[in-house]
């Protein structure tokens, strides 16, 4: 581990100004929240900061639910979002994704902040001694192309990265078109969280559109999303504690027997959350029926290329679709 | 006269401590002026140091030493070599010149007074290498026989088995199923890490060691460093599980050895779990090809087992593999041939159910197909092939259970009720399925000694080197100790891991209850008999004691006799799963197991069941999701963590694990009439799983584990 100094500054600006000075991935200043993630990559030397900036006591932690919709403040904890009987009852999405992640002394100590900004567990990456890794070590190389590469992404990757996005709460957070709230030295700004990530293309190592300095102070998501009836889907090698193989994220408005609107977005095969419009669209109007939600769920499959032992992915995906959609359904 | 405890459910005499957090492990001996030590790792699999840098390491903070090939001390002499060790080959003479076969391992010793100035220096040595061509890809590697091959009772044998015309006999059954079955490597992944201190006054060496064999340790330190074996203390009182992992001595131990020669200080060497993967054990990968013929009615006419298994360049590690291929279902023909793949890894080791765990799986698995093949139940198969003694060594069984096993485990499971017609029986979306498989392990024993102390006060002490990694073995002893002395239990203290005490075989391949509980019952009789006959107080152990007012003590040496020479001596059990499976996600879940196992005297049945229930779940892992990658590229393990390489969780722990011990006396195998469950449990499970898994779907899954993306 490389030696830091831990500052625990006593106001956001404080915070905002220490991490501004650095440049934007893996710089010399790095935040850090609950810990679960970065203390990982300290321990394997994949992240070296030469200062870590305590976030403790800086930011939101409160959860409100209201006509306006809900908003998690970033240092709430994975376990307080999901216990919260309103985010329970109206966004039983998030609290299910939420409970499907990690266990549960993690997601007492895990954020909202951290989680969406936790790293990819492409395993080349997290191990040093591989060399090549565009995301660690810009321009050395993919390990993951042309290696096991069963836990990589089959969407929205690119020939410099391939990796899988690891969160389950970002998945439903971006089915529910939800808003992240950002805060940097020069304000404040609100972008889909659809929007905070970025996909690999030729530069992986710059995962998001944060400015250096900015934190995330808050998410929001719209009243739009409450009330729908959701399912989220998570398949994985065993049946706890693991992250995710496959995950899809659904939520559906029924207008009688039929689909009035749907929501969707698959987990664990995109480089970041991925929502599939084009899925939505097909399902819009549909009866719940088998082979009109397998044609609907196969529209997911656009674009998506496998590397070989992550080929079953995009079969897998669709099969996850179905059954979030089938699930969901029933849930009369 | 107190209570018999043999036999009895006794909870463990050191449970509290463990859940007190006050039994201490190796990790957690702080000696004063303790330094810490940092592995730096290869991260080539072939070839040679070129350079090694280590200026900015030297000169980082707290650093107080670092070793390479250049300055670390030499080794003495050859390390001694013990029953745990290959015998052809020599194991990693650790940081003794610049050559480099397998990826991490070991490069550099980093000593510095803190974990984290260790760690951090670690980072900073620079080494470049010349590599040379590596072979890290086993399907393309070539499989050998190898040199020589031995039983699991340590018999030299021939690598090429044969009985009868197993060729011929193939082509002319009626019957027939040959294919092919694969399990990837597996790691140990105790949850204790492996860790030594190591602390040197003057040539004195002591050492507090993860350790499944604290004698062996001592000898081959005092080999490596050339001083008497007198002068080497290695303790070990506490193990957090190993499975095999710390039956050898790996290089960090020798390492924290020299890290303490050289800086006159007490050095802790702790590894990572990631460091876990390169330095200590897994077991092998092995491709298995296993061809059964049969007549109509369901007799085997050939059975032909065949393995590849990967082993290091440096060394020949073979296991038992086909051994019970030619004992456990009758047949006439068999051919067995072991073979290995000699790669640019680490040397594999003992994984619970050594040998046993890997070639019942595919010999099992095979049955399975055949009983499909043959329109019959699989019980009723191994029935029709029940032997009558033990066909390769030509002995009879010292005892032989499996019938009584299949009896009370198909009660217990309801398997009458079982339609065999695959996909047949659902739970909502789940389909369900049902499979079963045969275990077995031997029956070993090896010498052992023990110590027994009588004091005035009537109390006990007992003590022999023996571990316990966690089946009990603290409390069994305890249990033989009392009752063979006649004391209370409150009353015997029985104490072990110390090299100090009497010598004791590895605790593995089950055999510490065989072998120091014999020990451990003839030095108490010994010295019960002994304090009896001088304090002349008749009967009375506590009254002679008072009388006699000194200690009285009997160390004895336990062999096993020339009885054990007359009987082939194995447990056996039946396993019976119930899994579910999603036909759509392909996500399996075992909801069931019933195993009944003969396993002769059970010393502790509460114990003994949570030994059971602990290889039922090591099975899951197994078939469901146990898989070290090894990357055919370069020979690193991608997944060398518990986030990508998946052991099974609480919710992966089946809500009914039903075992049963069925009445088993064998008069034969020791004096206890113990035969050992540490590895038996494991066998079997994952071949039952897969049948099931078969039953459920009618898909046929030949390579471990079973994942999803294998059921799509
Ligand atoms: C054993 C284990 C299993 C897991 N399983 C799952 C799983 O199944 N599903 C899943 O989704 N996750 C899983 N996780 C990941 C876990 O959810 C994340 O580690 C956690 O959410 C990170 O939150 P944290 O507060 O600890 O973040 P930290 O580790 O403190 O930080 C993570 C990153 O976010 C940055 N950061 C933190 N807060 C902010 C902020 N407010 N603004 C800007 N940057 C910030 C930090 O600089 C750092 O880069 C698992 C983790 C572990 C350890
Ligand atoms: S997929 Fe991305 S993170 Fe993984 S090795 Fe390739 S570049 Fe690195």
């Amino acid at each position: 581990m490389h030696p830091f100094i831990l500052e625990r500054p006593t106001s956001l600006a404080a915070a905002l100004a220490f991490r501004a000075q650095a440049g934007r991935n893996d710089a010399p200043a790095e935040y850090i929240a609950g810990g679960t993630d970065m203390i990982q990559l300290l321990q394997e030397d994949v992240r070296r900061p030469d200062r870590l900036v305590s976030l403790a006591g800086l930011l939101d932690r409160r959860i409100d639910v209201g006509p306006q919709g809900l908003r998690l403040g970033a240092a709430a904890t994975m376990a307080e979002v999901a216990a919260h009987a309103d985010v329970v009852r109206q966004y039983p999405l998030i609290a299910g994704a939420l409970l499907d992640s990690a266990s549960p002394q993690v997601r007492n100590q895990a954020t909202m902040g951290g989680n969406l900004l936790q790293r990819t567990r492409c395993p080349y990456f997290r191990d040093v001694g591989y060399a090549a890794c565009n995301k660690r070590n810009p321009g050395s190389g993919c390990s993951a192309i042309g290696g096991e590469n069963r836990w990589n992404a089959v969407l929205g990757t690119s020939e410099a990265c391939i990796a899988a996005h690891p969160s389950d709460l970002a998945v439903a957070l971006v089915a529910l078109d939800a808003v992240v709230i950002v805060r940097g030295a020069s304000g404040e700004r609100a972008l889909p969280l659809d929007d905070l990530y970025r996909l690999p293309a030729e530069a992986p190592h710059i995962e998001t559109v944060l400015q250096p300095g900015e934190v995330i102070a808050a998410i929001t998501v719209p009243a739009g999303a409450s009330g729908l009836r959701s399912h989220y889907v998570k398949v994985r090698d065993r049946a706890s504690f693991e992250f995710a193989v496959v995950a899809a994220a659904v939520a559906l408005r029924m207008d009688g027997a039929r689909i009035g609107e749907a929501r969707v977005a698959l987990g664990g095969v995109g480089t970041k959350p991925w929502r599939v419009r084009q899925v939505e669209t097909a399902l819009a109007g549909s009866p719940l029926e088998p082979a009109v939600l397998r044609a609907a769920a196969a529209r997911a499959a656009e674009g998506a290329r496998g590397h070989g032992h992550n080929d079953f992915k995009i079969e897998l995906m669709q099969r996850a679709i179905v059954r979030g959609i089938e699930t969901a359904g029933e849930h009369a | 006269m107190t209570a018999p405890y043999m036999g009895k459910p006794i909870s463990r005499v050191d449970g509290r401590l463990k859940v007190t957090g006050t039994a201490n492990y190796a990790a957690e001996q702080d000696p004063p002026r303790l330094a810490f030590g940092a592995i730096v790792r290869s991260t080539i699999a072939s070839g040679r140091i070129a350079t090694i840098d280590t200026a900015a390491a030297a000169g980082a903070s707290g650093v107080v030493t670092v070793l390479t090939h250049r300055n670390a001390p030499r080794y003495a002499g050859p390390p001694h070599k013990a029953m745990v060790d290959p015998e052809r080959g020599e194991k990693l003479r650790v940081l003794q010149d610049d050559r480099i076969t397998h990826q991490g391992q070991p490069v550099a010793l980093v000593i510095a007074n803190t974990l984290e100035e260790a760690t951090h220096a670690a980072t900073l040595v620079r080494v470049t290498y010349s590599a040379a061509p590596a072979i890290t890809d086993i399907a393309h590697a070539r499989a050998v026989l190898p040199t020589q091959q031995k039983t699991d009772q340590g018999e030299r044998q021939s690598p090429v088995q044969q009985r009868g015309n197993p060729q011929g006999a193939l082509a002319a059954a009626e019957v027939k199923v040959d294919h092919q079955y694969v399990i990837p490597r597996e790691n140990n992944n105790p949850i204790e890490l492996h860790a030594t201190v190591a602390a040197w006054e003057g040539d004195r060496l002591t050492l507090w060691d993860k350790s499944q064999w604290v004698d062996n340790v001592a000898l081959e330190m005092a080999a490596i460093f050339g001083v008497p074996p007198e002068s080497v203390r290695v303790v070990s009182p506490f193990v957090g599980g190993a499975f095999g992992s710390a039956l050898r001595t790996w290089a960090h131990v020798p390492l924290a050895a020299m890290g303490a020669r050289v800086t006159r200080r007490p050095v802790k060497v702790m590894l990572s779990r990631r460091e876990m993967y390169y330095g200590t054990g897994y077991r092998p990968h092995t491709t298995q090809r296993v061809a059964l013929g049969a007549s109509a009615d369901g007799r085997l006419s050939a059975i032909l087992h065949e393995d590849e298994q990967e082993t290091s360049t440096y060394e020949e590690y073979t296991e038992a593999v086909l051994d019970a291929t030619r004992f456990l279902h009758s047949c006439p023909n068999v051919y067995t041939r072991h073979r290995i793949k000699r790669l640019n890894v680490h040397t594999p080791t003992w994984m619970r159910g050594p040998g046993e765990a890997s070639g019942v799986f595919a010999l099992e698995c095979a049955m399975d197909e055949l009983a499909v093949a043959l329109q019959l139940d699989p019980v009723e198969l191994r029935l029709r092939n029940e032997p009558e003694r033990d066909e390769y060594r030509k002995l009879p069984f010292s005892s032989r259970s499996t019938r009584e096993c299949y009896r009370v485990a198909t009660e217990r499971f309801g398997w009458g009720r079982r339609n065999p017609e695959p996909r047949s029986m659902r739970d909502g979306r789940w389909l369900i399925g049902w499979g079963m498989a045969t275990a077995t392990y031997p029956s070993n024993w090896a010498p052992a000694a023990a110590r027994a102390r009588l004091l005035p006060d009537g109390s006990a002490e007992v003590s022999s080197a023996a571990s316990d990694m966690g089946p009990g073995t603290w409390t069994s002893m305890t249990q033989v100790a009392a009752e063979t002395l006649g004391l209370p239990m409150e009353r015997v203290r029985f104490t072990l891991g110390d090299s100090r005490l009497p010598n004791t075989p590895p605790h593995g391949g089950s055999m510490t209850m065989a072998s120091v509980g014999s020990a451990v019952q003839a030095a108490c009789r010994k010295v019960r008999a002994d304090a009896l006959a001088r304090g002349s107080e008749g009967n009375d152990l506590v009254a002679a004691m008072r009388r006699i007012g000194q200690p009285v003590e009997a160390t004895v040496n336990a062999t096993p006799g020339a009885d054990a020479q007359k009987y082939s001596k194995h447990a056996f059990g039946g396993v019976f799963v119930e899994v579910a499976v999603d036909p759509d996600l392909g996500e399996t879940r075992v909801r069931r197991v019933v195993g009944a196992y003969g396993v002769g005297r059970v010393m502790n049945p509460k114990l003994s069941r949570s030994q059971c229930i602990g290889g039922m779940i090591g099975g899951i892992g197994m078939a469901l999701m146990e898989h070290a990658v090894v990357d055919p590229r370069n020979g690193r393990i991608p997944n060398a963590n518990l986030a990508e390489y998946p052991v099974p969780v609480h919710a992966d722990s089946p809500p009914v694990m039903d075992v049963i011990f069925v009445d088993e006396h064998d008069p034969h195998v020791n004096p206890l009439g113990v035969k050992g469950l540490g590895e038996i449990a494991i066998v079997g499970i994952a071949s039952a799983v897969v049948n099931a898994v078969y039953h459920a779907t009618g898909k046929r899954i030949r390579e471990l584990p079973v994942t999803p993306d294998k059921l799509l």
